[in-house]
């Protein structure tokens, strides 16, 4: 359907932004990319009063990659974080994770915040978040704070954001340069919400066993999540075959799948043990 | 509302509410009907214009968000005297029947081969995926798309 009626009004910094928040309360929403707020009105599973646009205020497109780790503006689009070189080095998951999103159109207008905001259970975004321990940056009239992705996501399109808070970067701890990772995502058509998916990550010790391992369930739960299970398989052990088949079986008992008319749940977790294992396959793949 | 942009290279004005789509924007206020509407919820690419080099869906952007931007619409991307290349491959190859999908293939590719006239298939068919035809099968555009790829790389000059 046509969208329904509203007001639109773009601020020209974040203090104004916050204020509009406070002043509208629940009639305002925060546009930034819109691919996934315009498609919500277009269905009318929404109607404010206001659209508070995001994308004039200053500060929020930069991208920073160093020691500390990898910072994002929340306006940061999926087709800067593809054209930036340095992050090709500095966090290739994230850079192979968002050459997954959605569609080319649409990598040249969503952003990281809005990603994060919405929080769609199989978002790439959100889950690379979530593998990576990354911090998300949330400010509001009473100042800003730092939020641990996996205390952030609550549940399907839901998050700890309170009224009247604007997310305004995410930050990812720095990347080992020798770091064995890879991404798995599996959608019936190219482009679709993946039925599920997968971030992996790990590092050796002198021996070639895997320590520190990062393995995160995207898109089968309402929520991304790290599956500690399937990483207390692979941690302390050589990533060979048998720890693979072992690590993707815990994977797929400790994974509570969701049920829906994409895919039933058994599907779902048959997925989530073939992509683990395709991932720590391919981490564990010297390329 | 008053929103600003540029159209195919000619600054416009026009007053619109706020829920207006550029895509609607450009249709039923500048007459502009090359940009068609499939589905209005971003899954088409029927509506595909190029908004600051970009290829982005119009059923998507408000016309008052796309205040100061620069939009070059299908009809941007042809002229009066003969086909341009990208035209006159698809015409060739055969890549459209209605052609209801087709000038958000044609925006799509164009901006695409403008960046990266070197794409190959598979780039293309990954370009192509939000894109939906009903009619072609997608073959024909795909090879229509790499004939013309010549044009834009003899027009290429980046070092």
């Amino acid at each position: 359907m046509k969208f329904p009626e509203f007001d639109y009004t773009c601020p020209t910094s974040l203090d104004e932004a916050l204020d509009l928040l406070e002043k509208h309360g629940d009639k305002a929403v925060l546009l930034a990319g819109g691919q996934s707020l315009m498609p919500v009105l277009a269905f009318r599973l929404a109607a404010p009063g206001l659209l508070v646009d995001l994308k004039k205020i200053p500060g929020l497109d930069t991208i920073e990659a160093d020691g500390a780790g990898v910072r994002l503006g929340a306006n940061v689009r999926w087709c800067d974080i593809l054209g930036n070189a340095a992050l090709e080095a500095a966090h290739p998951l994230l850079v192979k994770a968002i050459s997954h999103v959605a569609h080319y159109q649409i990598r040249n207008r969503g952003t990281v915040g809005g990603s994060l905001a919405y929080a769609d259970p199989a978002a790439e975004m959100p889950g690379i978040a979530v593998t990576c321990d990354a911090n998300i940056i949330v400010r509001g009239a009473a100042g800003e704070r730092h939020v641990k992705a996996e205390a952030f996501f609550l549940g399907a399109l839901t998050t700890s954001l309170a009224p009247g808070e604007i997310i305004t970067g995410l930050h990812l701890p720095a990347w080992p340069v020798d770091q064995r990772w890879a991404f798995q995502e599996f959608a019936r058509r190219r482009g679709d919400f993946a039925l599920a998916g997968t971030a992996v990550y790990y590092n050796l010790d002198a021996a070639g066993r895997a320590i520190d391992a990062h393995i995160a369930v995207i898109g089968a739960e309402d929520r991304p999540r790290r599956l500690i299970g399937a990483e207390s398989a692979v941690n302390g052990r050589v990533v060979n075959a048998d720890t693979i088949v072992t690590a993707a079986a815990e994977a797929a008992s400790e994974v509570d799948p969701m049920e829906d008319f994409h895919a039933p749940a058994i599907y779902r977790r048959a997925l989530v043990e073939t992509l683990i294992a395709r991932a720590l396959a391919d981490a564990a793949t010297e390329t | 509302m008053r929103t600003r942009f540029e159209v195919n290279g000619k600054a416009v004005e026009v007053e619109v509410a706020p829920r207006i789509s550029l895509a609607d924007c450009l249709r039923d206020t500048l007459r502009l009907t090359g940009t068609h509407l499939g589905c209005e919820h971003g899954v088409c690419g029927a509506c595909t214009v190029i908004v600051n080099g970009e290829a982005v869906r119009s059923c998507l952007i408000l016309a008052v968000e796309a205040d100061g931007d620069t939009i070059v619409t299908v009809e941007g991307l042809s002229n009066d005297d003969a086909l341009t290349p990208l035209q006159a491959s698809f015409r060739k190859h055969h890549a459209l029947q209605c052609g209801f999908c087709t000038p958000g293939m044609i925006t799509t590719t164009h901006a695409l081969l403008t960046e990266e006239p070197y794409a190959d298939a598979d780039r293309i068919r990954e370009v192509l995926s939000g894109n939906i035809c009903r009619c072609t099968g997608y073959i024909p555009i795909v090879e229509a798309v790499l004939d013309a790829r010549a044009h834009y790389a003899d027009e290429d000059t980046s070092p």
